[in-house]
């Protein structure tokens, strides 16, 4: 078995999770949930242990470098690290409904990186532009920033949902965590992330200042990072000199990881260096 | 007088304009939003693709607003310098207010307000003031930076507190902002960028300016010594390498290789792998094949220079050699150009590609040529850059990071303990509060009540 057949596997543990997060937020059972915790946690496992698998077969391969060169493998590491945030989450706060709206994105991370036929999931040389100790420091720092992101995210659909438990709707609401929890969740993700964000486009600066000659370039990517720096900076700016929280901070978090996504996924579509994913 | 007061009315309004918030959002989402274009167009190119992608109205109109180098342009430089006034004033605004609290000699406490927190805990203990009083300044000045107790009517008090100057995180981090912008306006005045080819074994003492084309001398003569290029099986390219030596008042100073993510860099000025090509070669070593008798010459020639054919066919001359070459609409890569000149006047240009060795036999000639050998030259292309701005804006990274960890995961805690004797026994009250995560903080003193209660 090969590193990519383990993270095919791990691919349906996580869709597994998925579902039996989102039982036991719609049934109210103890027991789905605490299988769903179980089934997590035996995919990050799984995860972590496909990404090691895979360095170790680079070096059998005489091309050895860390699993992160590519969109297959970003992918790949961005769920793994969704998982173990949210796993220490739920351990801090003992909520699992969380789970039932962080565990899909996990699922379709991995899932796009494990079955979209876009994706080559063969270990590949790395070229010379990517030979660097920077890689590492670089696409760790980054995915932090992003798995954060799309945390928050969760959290602020969960936050939208849980203002309508006011006006008397909800069966599916009635075990949500408050608003001000939710809030406040939202926040901290939103300020760990930022804080990688921040680290991950420092340390790509540098990389680029070693590699082109150029800390700043206005490359598509660089750019479109800096765009969703601009949009977390706004975020924490408003909320705690402006005293906006709730639904606009929501909003604002929504729109944030909207910017990630098209940091991660569309800058692809435009012409620049970034051109490996 | 009148004049006097005006002016001092308009800086006023001036401050107030550049002290708020709102304008800290309106700037940093114009940003975003405006800095989406530039990713969309691409920015820098020739104004000839320009014209022809956009039309000619939109090429106009593109133009007036310079959206073709948008980030350099001076609505996108006024909305960065407006952002660092923002950032300054905002931050000079608050930073007395800060200043003072945080370089405060002794701290203020207040109990009564301490009484009122919701989250405040509180137990009962059975042993003597005294002796709760010694341990629990104990355990105070274990978790506490400054701690001091005090004596009241009924009992005691005790206030701890940390982090005071954790208050100061933020301001630290709007430095690191404007050292960023301070970095990019140094470099932008006094760096520069630009590029040049060395063949290799040539020395050269200048390089091309990418932003105006012109021609920049330095102070050092760089000379390429080696250039290599290898490829994994895959076909792709694995490493770069050039071997460079700087040679200063005609004197050798350093003999160094790069590749693509190791320059060098010598008195200010990096030197980086930027790309490479092939030179013409010099010598060529031509197979020349007899149609009908099948025997083979083997010529040795150069470019320009005319080799004669045997049997009085007339010459062959190789005139040109290119890096690529389109024969009726497909790339047949590197190709060496010649002409036969036949006795009787005739003359046919002769395509040699590189790639494609048996490429002369569909002309069906009686004569088939090919190019069996030739000398494979490269030149290296380097990119040439000065960043002075480069140490301000590194440290900037610095002071962010760790100005973003102090102000997001820091925060200045204060604690109460209050002891009163009720009888026979003592009321022990614990209660804290935080700047920041206050959530956490009841977590802490809910903690740290408890280690008091198992005293």
């Amino acid at each position: 078995m090969n590193s990519s057949n383990l993270l095919s596997v791990v691919t349906f543990v996580y869709g597994f999770a998925a579902i039996l997060y989102i039982a036991a937020w719609i049934f109210k059972k103890t027991f789905p949930g605490l299988l769903a915790t179980w089934t997590a946690l035996l995919g990050a496992v799984g995860n972590a242990a496909g990404i090691i698998m895979r360095w170790v077969e680079s070096y059998t391969l005489g091309i050895g470098h860390a699993p992160l060169s590519n969109m297959y493998e970003s992918l790949v590491f961005f769920s793994c690290t969704i998982v173990v945030i949210y796993l220490v989450i739920e351990r801090t706060y003992k909520n699992r409904i969380i789970g039932a709206f962080v565990m899909p994105l996990v699922f379709l991370a991995i899932a796009y990186a494990s079955l979209s036929p876009n994706i080559n999931d063969r270990i590949q040389p790395l070229i010379p532009a990517l030979k660097s100790n920077w890689l590492i420091a670089h696409v760790v720092t980054c995915f932090l920033g992003y798995a954060a992101f799309a945390i928050a995210f969760g959290i602020s659909l969960m936050y939208l949902l849980a203002r309508r438990k006011k006006k008397g709707k909800g069966y599916l609401l009635s075990q949500f965590p408050g608003p001000a929890f939710l809030d406040n969740l939202t926040h901290q993700m939103v300020t760990f992330g930022f804080l990688f964000l921040s680290i991950g486009i420092i340390t790509g600066a540098v990389w680029a200042n070693s590699a082109w000659g150029s800390y700043w370039s206005w490359d598509p990517k660089e750019t479109w990072s800096l765009i969703t720096w601009f949009i977390y900076a706004t975020l924490l700016h408003a909320r705690l000199m402006r005293g906006w929280n709730g639904k606009r901070v929501a909003y604002v978090s929504i729109i944030g990881f909207m910017a990630v996504l098209f940091t991660y996924f569309g800058v692809n579509l435009l012409p620049g260096l970034h051109s490996y994913g | 007088m009148k004049k006097k007061n005006e002016s001092a009315i308009f800086f006023s309004r001036l401050w107030k304009f550049f002290a708020s918030i709102r304008l800290t959002v309106v700037l940093l989402l114009s940003l975003a939003v405006t800095s989406i274009i530039g990713t969309l167009i691409p920015q820098n190119q020739s104004p000839a693709d320009y014209f022809h992608n956009y039309g000619e109205f939109f090429y106009n109109f593109f133009s007036a607003l310079n959206i073709f180098d948008m980030y350099h342009s001076w609505w996108f430089q006024v909305l960065l310098l407006m952002l660092t006034i923002n950032v300054i004033v905002c931050s000079l605004n608050r930073l007395s207010t800060t200043w003072k609290m945080v370089f405060i000699k002794i701290p203020r406490f207040n109990v009564s307000k301490f009484r009122k927190l919701s989250n405040k805990e509180e137990f009962t203990s059975n042993r003597p003031l005294e002796d709760l009083r010694n341990k629990y300044k104990q355990a105070a000045s274990k978790k506490y930076g400054y701690y001091r107790a005090e004596q009241t009517d009924k009992g005691f008090c005790i206030f701890a507190e940390k982090g005071r100057w954790t208050r100061l995180g933020v301001y630290t981090v709007h430095l690191s902002v404007i050292l960023l912008l301070l970095g990019g306006l140094i470099g932008s005045i006094f760096g520069f960028e630009g590029f040049v080819n060395i063949s290799e074994g040539e020395t050269v003492n200048s390089i091309r300016l990418r932003k105006t084309g012109q021609t920049h001398n330095l102070d050092f003569e760089i000379r390429c010594d080696d250039f290599s290029v290898s490829f994994y099986e895959t076909g792709a390219p694995k490493e770069f390498r050039s071997t460079l030596s700087i040679i200063e008042d005609g004197k050798f100073v350093l003999k160094e290789d790069i590749i693509v993510n190791d320059p060098l860099r010598y008195k200010g000025i990096n030197l980086f792998q930027a790309n490479y090509g092939m030179l013409p070669p010099e010598e060529i070593t031509l197979n020349i094949m007899s149609r009908e008798t099948g025997m083979v010459y083997k010529k040795k020639t150069k470019i320009g220079q005319p080799v004669e054919l045997s049997e009085g066919v007339g010459t062959f001359v190789v005139k040109d050699y290119r890096n690529s070459f389109n024969y009726k609409g497909i790339n047949l890569d590197e190709t060496f150009i010649g002409v036969l000149n036949r006795k009787d006047g005739n003359s046919i240009n002769i395509m040699l590609p590189l790639n494609f060795v048996s490429f002369d036999n569909m002309r069906k000639g009686d004569l088939i040529f090919s190019v069996a050998d030739y000398d494979n030259r490269y030149y290296t292309g380097l990119q040439v850059t000065c960043d002075p701005g480069v140490l301000v804006v590194y440290s900037g990274f610095a002071v962010m990071i760790i100005g973003c960890f102090v102000t997001f995961f820091m925060s200045h805690q204060r604690l109460c303990i209050e002891v009163i004797k009720i009888g026979s026994k003592t009321k022990v009250m614990v209660a804290g509060t935080a700047n920041k995560n206050k959530l956490g903080m009841q977590t802490i003193v809910k903690n740290f009540s408890q280690n008091l209660a198992k005293l």
